[in-house]
């Protein structure tokens, strides 16, 4: 079976294989992102802007704000989790406040559907 | 390439949806195949259905579309009996107790903790006195908004009401405008105060003058959402009442023609207007969707408007004792965050029978008004036991208080909501004295960006965020200010953002504090006084915010903490439901069967 990920209402959260698995309003570290100035950026999720899946992550671009400086915008493509297995379908999320690294997409990920 | 929301609706949309509703109500929660589930939730949108947040699976938010906010006799008292005996969740609200109305910024009711089981027998009732959910939610025509006293003002020049009618049925249930791009609101207002709105809306209808005769001038465009506020703009279009649905049809099919199917982020008409102009919208509506010649816009009249103008004088809101233009009177009574509890709506409406004609309205500062009441009546009504809870003469922090669902069920919100700002305006009440020459103050809180509780358009706009404290994470909310509508709307000036929760009552208590003490005088000139012939004039608080700049205003806010208790700061949308003794998301109950007991989860 192929992972099944889209964002709804509104972006208020990710749907992994019709399961809610991400949702807004957590707070993300992102280390390594030119997102704001701060050296780590402590990100509000408000919103998800585009998921996508290049196996096994699952990954999504995020609107919101760093809440030390304020900047705003949407970050690059990060993984919030993963579906190690396709067949199986579960769903592993990363702890968002751990440190993340947002990227450019390096390989060509299946886009939402 | 359509979005996948796009492709479900292709399959199965509108009106259709509700046998397949049906069938799965009857036969429980887990009869929805688990890899359809996020299909269906999108399409029980449009039959009123919201599924509620994390947490909180199975139970749906219901929405009931009230034309005009219009509650006919004998409706109010199915609503009341709806909420106590089904929407009860597994958790009481400390504030408001276990069964509960929200009446909402678009003059609809909301319940919440509604099992899909019990969905059959709740259409009942509500179809059998006329009230439905259709459309409520969704990509289609949403519920009508305008006057909230269409039909029974002294202010009004084209009765509205019936043109509203004449709209609601037209477009509830027509499969030709069932699946639009995106959600479509639309207001409708006869009254010359301007409390329909309509600057706000998708599409708007104000009264005009052309050629001797009362119509509408019309206007496309407006939405607060996400951080794309904008006002309506004029199409430069006048129609008389009898028309006003045939520029409907044109502007809705126009929009489901044009409207972006691809990304629902660009969808609303809002965005269109941006790309397109009104003259090509004008242009385009002309040659493709009417088929009469439409005539150039008429004499407005705006410049009268006093509805939440910050003026201080007309109707900024409903609320208090009116006389109608057939001697009786309407009261409107003050709704804190809109929210009722279901004892108290079902003596209102037995109130409303026994008083006035047994109409209900709702406004969109989420108030209520009782109409048809006689003089004689009005004294005994004004003593009744229930007015000390919904007052006609609140404190304005009461009065000027609206806010939006929030962390207690919605999916997009960061912060706590209605509980707080209960709080916040009990505090303001007893700690924070207005000048003399204010008694409104408009304060909305929306527990993020899409802007439910239009804080854009209040006094003091709040709107969800975080912040630390002293490491922490704690809910905090951006303070915007001088927004309004009116002859010139204004959304608000951001000022001061990431304020812990704690902090906003004390900020603005020195907020109120600094404008008493900075405003401005002027004297007037003897020709130009007003009726009280007053020889001096002091600064609205909404002209105060206007004539200074972002940073002045920004220091004028200072954040404090105070006496006030904030038992919210902690993060909400990680409970399952906040005021959950044990609130950990671990902790729910949800899913549940159409009984209320916990369902193994297979997730
Ligand atoms: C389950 C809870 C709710 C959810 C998930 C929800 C979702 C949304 C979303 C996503 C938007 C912005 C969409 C857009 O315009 O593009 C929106 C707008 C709006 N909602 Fe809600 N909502 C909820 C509850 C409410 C409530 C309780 C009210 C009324 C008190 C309300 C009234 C409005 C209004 C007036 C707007 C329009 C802002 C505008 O002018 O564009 N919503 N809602
Ligand atoms: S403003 Fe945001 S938090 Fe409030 S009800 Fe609307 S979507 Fe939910
Ligand atoms: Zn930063």
């Amino acid at each position: 079976m192929t992972t099944d990920v889209h964002q709804l209402d509104d972006g208020a959260w990710i749907s992994v294989n019709d399961a809610r698995e991400v949702n807004v309003s957590d707070l993300w570290l992102l280390a390594r992102s030119d997102f704001c100035g701060c050296e780590t950026t402590d990100f509000l999720a408000e919103g998800f802007v585009e998921v996508g899946v290049d196996h096994p992550d699952i990954q999504a671009r995020i609107a919101g704000q760093c809440i030390a400086c304020g900047a705003s915008g949407v970050t690059d493509w990060l993984t919030v989790g993963r579906v190690v297995d396709p067949d199986v379908g579960e769903f592993y999320g990363v702890v968002p406040e751990s440190v993340h690294f947002p990227a450019k997409r390096t390989r060509l990920a299946r886009p939402e559907e | 390439m359509p979005s996948k929301v796009e492709n479900w609706k292709d399959e199965v949309y509108g009106n259709e949806i509700r046998d397949h509703l049906m069938e799965f109500a009857e036969q429980g929660w887990e009869a929805i195949p688990d890899d359809e589930q996020d299909a269906w939730f999108e399409r029980f949108k449009w039959w009123g259905l919201y599924h509620q947040r994390s947490g909180q699976e199975s139970y749906f938010m219901m929405r009931i579309g009230t034309p005009n906010g219009v509650i006919e006799p004998g409706q109010l008292e199915v609503i009341g009996e709806v909420a106590k005996e089904y929407a009860q969740g597994p958790a009481e609200n400390p504030e408001f107790g276990d069964a509960y109305c929200d009446w909402t910024t678009r003059q609809s009711i909301q319940l919440h903790w509604i099992k899909l089981e019990d969905i059959p027998e709740i259409f009942e009732r509500l179809e059998s006195v006329g009230l439905s959910t259709q459309q409520a939610c969704g990509d289609s025509w949403r519920n009508i908004v305008g006057c909230p006293v269409a039909g029974k003002d002294k202010h009004e020049h084209v009765d509205a009401w019936p043109v509203a009618q004449e709209l609601n049925e037209t477009f509830k249930g027509n499969d030709d405008y069932a699946n639009l791009p995106r959600k479509w609101k639309v207001a409708i207002t006869g009254c010359d105060e301007g409390c329909g709105q309509g600057d706000i809306n998708d599409l708007a209808f104000e009264p005009a003058e052309k050629g001797g005769e009362l119509g509408f001038n019309v206007r496309v465009g407006g939405g607060l959402s996400r951080k794309e506020p904008r006002l309506a703009r004029s199409l430069d279009v006048w129609v008389p009442p009898e028309q006003a649905a045939d520029v409907a049809h044109g502007m809705s099919a126009l929009f489901r023609e044009y409207g972006d199917r691809e990304d629902r982020f660009n969808a609303r008409i809002k965005f269109l207007v941006d790309e397109w102009g009104t003259e090509k919208m004008r242009s385009v509506l002309q040659e493709e969707f009417v088929d009469f010649e439409l005539p150039t816009a008429g004499e407005d009249m705006r410049d009268q408007y006093t509805y939440n103008t910050g003026t201080q004088a007309g109707h900024n809101d409903h609320v208090g004792v009116t006389e109608q233009p057939d001697g009786n009177y309407y009261v409107g009574l003050n709704v804190l965050v809109g929210r009722m509890g279901a004892d108290d709506t079902l003596e209102l409406a037995e109130l409303a029978d026994e008083y006035g004609s047994g109409e209900v309205r709702l406004t969109q500062r989420q108030n209520v008004i009782v109409t048809d009441i006689a003089e004689e009546d009005l004294d005994e009504f004004l003593a009744e036991p229930l007015l000390e809870d919904y007052s006609p003469d609140p404190s304005p922090f009461m009065r000027g208080s609206i806010a939006c669902t929030g962390t207690e069920f919605c999916s997009l919100s960061i912060v706590e909501t209605k509980n707080r700002q209960v709080r916040y305006a009990r505090w303001l009440r007893d700690n924070v004295d207005l000048p003399a020459d204010h008694d409104e103050f408009h304060i909305h809180l929306s527990g993020c960006t899409a802007s439910c509780a239009q804080p854009q358009i209040a006094d003091v706009s709040l709107r969800g965020m975080k912040t630390r404290k002293d490491g922490e994470p704690v809910e905090a909310l951006d303070i915007g200010l001088g927004g309004g509508l009116g002859d010139d709307p204004r959304f608000a000036d951001w000022v001061a953002m990431r304020v812990p929760a704690d902090e906003v009552p004390g900020a603005i208590k020195n907020l109120v504090e600094n404008f008493k003490e900075l405003r401005e005088e002027r004297a007037v000139p003897e020709g130009q006084r007003g009726r009280d012939g007053e020889a001096v004039e002091r600064e609205t608080f909404r002209d105060f915010v206007e004539a200074r700049d972002e940073e002045t205003l920004a220091d004028l806010v200072e954040p404090e903490e105070t006496d006030y208790e904030d038992p919210y700061m902690h993060n909400t949308k990680m409970t399952w439901y906040p005021y959950a003794e044990d609130d950990d998301m671990g902790a729910s109950p949800a899913p549940t069967d159409g009984q209320g007991q916990p369902l193994a989860s297979d997730d």
